[in-house]
């Protein structure tokens, strides 16, 4: 693969309800400050990726109302309907392809529509939809499974809110930054058995931006090249009753893709920071197992032993993850920017010394259905 | 930032979008639809390739990428390999919480089948033994099975 970079990265303050700003707003405010970032003008960019989704904004093709804001107007640009680390992995075939630029942006406003009605609808409408399911008991039903099989305790789950919530405090962007104990997230309401309150990500609004460049185009920028070294994404089948919800063989094959492409054997050593897609807790430990940071079943394990905290072997999800701000489609381009940023070195206060390769991660469709893996590194 | 924007009092506009839809359940949807309908039988299909059993059936099978062309009846009976108990109403589930969702495994069959549980939730545990309980007013969809009940 020919050398891309990320260039340029930009997020807004993600919270429970944005009333000043509109889409075009909170877009305008990430495009903006993503060139910024580079030290690019409009015309450094050649091309543009929005990801929006429909029945999220309440408008159908939701991408042409925004195109102006993200500073397509006389640009190519084309549209993801998914997870924005998806939107991403377009616009870098996008580089890949011959432009020297991709601007992608994605936006949600989780408060402005009704997320279980949304989400009832990813349901088939035949055979599922008239069930009332949703985002959170249809992973309620992964959650079982997984926890089922592999004793997976409610503890463990707990402790990784405990940890991404805390890692939170040190992310001005963060929604949720809390101190709350493994006891808070056990007392919080039952929701779907076994989540809890406690376990569940939060209703967000939010934007965020990246700017991909191939290596000519990336010298012209401000920033230090963040770049690509290996990504991937795979799909699993739709109906939840047709999958193994306890073995995401999707994040498996794209994590094997991901790492063959980066040269990666072990990720457990190789790997200094996992950003993670965490839409409920149990998640986790389960797409760690799915990515080969461990064996299978083994992932509660890893939290308990603090692994993955701030300064254990293997942080994951310093930012305080998807259960600290769940902007929809918006989560997964974040994973990548926070992935971007600590090699940079520019986290902040969660900055994790030295991290040179993140793994970066995505998801589509109910409980995971896919994954989109992504290793950046400093060379 | 601007001081006008100090004063600004933020207005939300309400709206709702209704569309209706006539989806076609297809051929294969149709005879299982109407097996539900009007024999109170689950039919499921067994691709030839990879001998899955599908329930619902399907056209043809997404992993081998053939044509299914074989019916199996299945009964009612399964076991329960996934479940939650919901703790929350909203207007799209069609019973009040709480109740469980369920993925049961019926009998003969190799994928799982998705409905709800609403009797019986403190004895619900993976592999307990499920049967479907058909509404008496059946209208060709997916609740025409009422819930499937712990035997």
């Amino acid at each position: 693969m020919d050398k891309i970079a990320i260039v340029g990265a930009s997020q807004t303050k993600y919270e429970r309800r944005k009333k000043g700003e509109i889409f075009y707003d909170m877009i305008y405010e990430v495009t903006t400050k993503a060139m910024e970032d580079a030290d690019y003008t409009l015309e450094d960019i050649d091309n543009v990726i929005t990801v929006s989704n429909d029945f999220l904004d309440g408008r159908t093709i939701s991408c042409m109302a925004v195109q102006e804001a993200a500073g397509a107007h006389d640009k190519n640009v084309s549209t993801i309907e998914g997870d924005g680390a998806f939107g991403a992995f377009y616009g870098a075939m996008r580089v890949l392809g011959g432009f020297g630029t991709t601007l992608v942006v994605a936006h949600s406003k989780g408060s402005e529509g009704d997320p279980k009605i949304i989400t009832n609808a990813m349901f088939d409408p035949i055979y599922h939809r008239l069930l009332g399911l949703d985002a959170i008991s249809s992973s309620a039903l992964q959650a079982s499974v997984y926890m089922e099989r592999y004793g997976i305790t409610e503890q463990q789950c707990a402790l990784v809110s405990v940890k991404n919530h805390k890692n939170a405090k040190n992310n001005p962007y963060a929604q949720l930054p809390m101190d709350i104990t493994v006891d808070d997230v056990m007392r919080s309401k039952k929701i779907a058995d076994p989540i809890k309150l406690l376990d569940c990500s939060p209703i967000s609004d939010g934007a965020a931006a990246i700017i991909i460049a191939n290596e000519k185009r990336a010298k012209k920028a401000r920033t230090k090249p963040i770049w690509i070294k290996g990504v991937a994404h795979c799909s699993d089948a739709y109906f939840l009753g047709d999958r193994d919800l306890a073995d995401p063989i999707s994040l498996k094959d794209a994590s094997k893709k991901a790492y063959a492409m980066a040269g990666i054997k072990d990720p457990m050593s190789e790997i200094d920071v996992v950003e993670l897609y965490d839409a409920f807790t149990y998640m986790e430990p389960l797409w760690l197992e799915g990515m080969g940071i461990c064996d299978a079943g083994q992932g509660g394990q890893l939290i308990e032993k603090g692994i993955t905290v701030m300064d254990g072997k293997l942080p994951v999800n310093p930012s305080g993850g998807v259960l600290s701000a769940h902007p929809v489609l918006v989560a997964g381009l974040v994973r990548i920017i926070e992935a971007a940023l600590q090699i940079r070195g520019e986290a902040g206060d969660h900055q994790i010394k030295g991290a040179k390769t993140a793994l970066a991660h995505g998801i589509n469709g109910p409980c995971g259905q896919s994954h989109c893996v992504w290793i950046l590194g400093s060379k | 930032m601007s001081e006008w924007l100090q004063d600004v009092k933020d207005l939300t506009l309400k709206g709702q979008i209704k569309v209706p839809y006539t989806w076609s359940v297809g051929e294969v949807g149709s005879r299982f639809l109407v097996a539900l309908r009007d024999e109170k039988k689950i039919i499921g299909n067994r691709c030839k390739n990879c001998s899955t059993v599908y329930v619902p059936p399907r056209k043809n099978c997404g992993r081998c990428f053939k044509d299914i062309d074989e019916w199996v009846e299945l009964g009612s009976k399964g076991i329960v390999t996934a479940y939650t108990i919901v703790r929350y109403d909203y207007p799209l589930q069609p019973t009040k919480a709480p109740f469980a969702y369920a993925i049961i495994k019926l009998d003969g069959a190799d994928v799982g089948f998705v409905h709800i549980i609403k009797e019986g939730l403190d004895k619900l545990k993976m592999g307990t033994r499920v049967r479907a309980s058909f509404k008496e007013d059946r209208k060709g969809n997916i609740l025409d099975i009422d819930s499937f009940t712990i035997i």
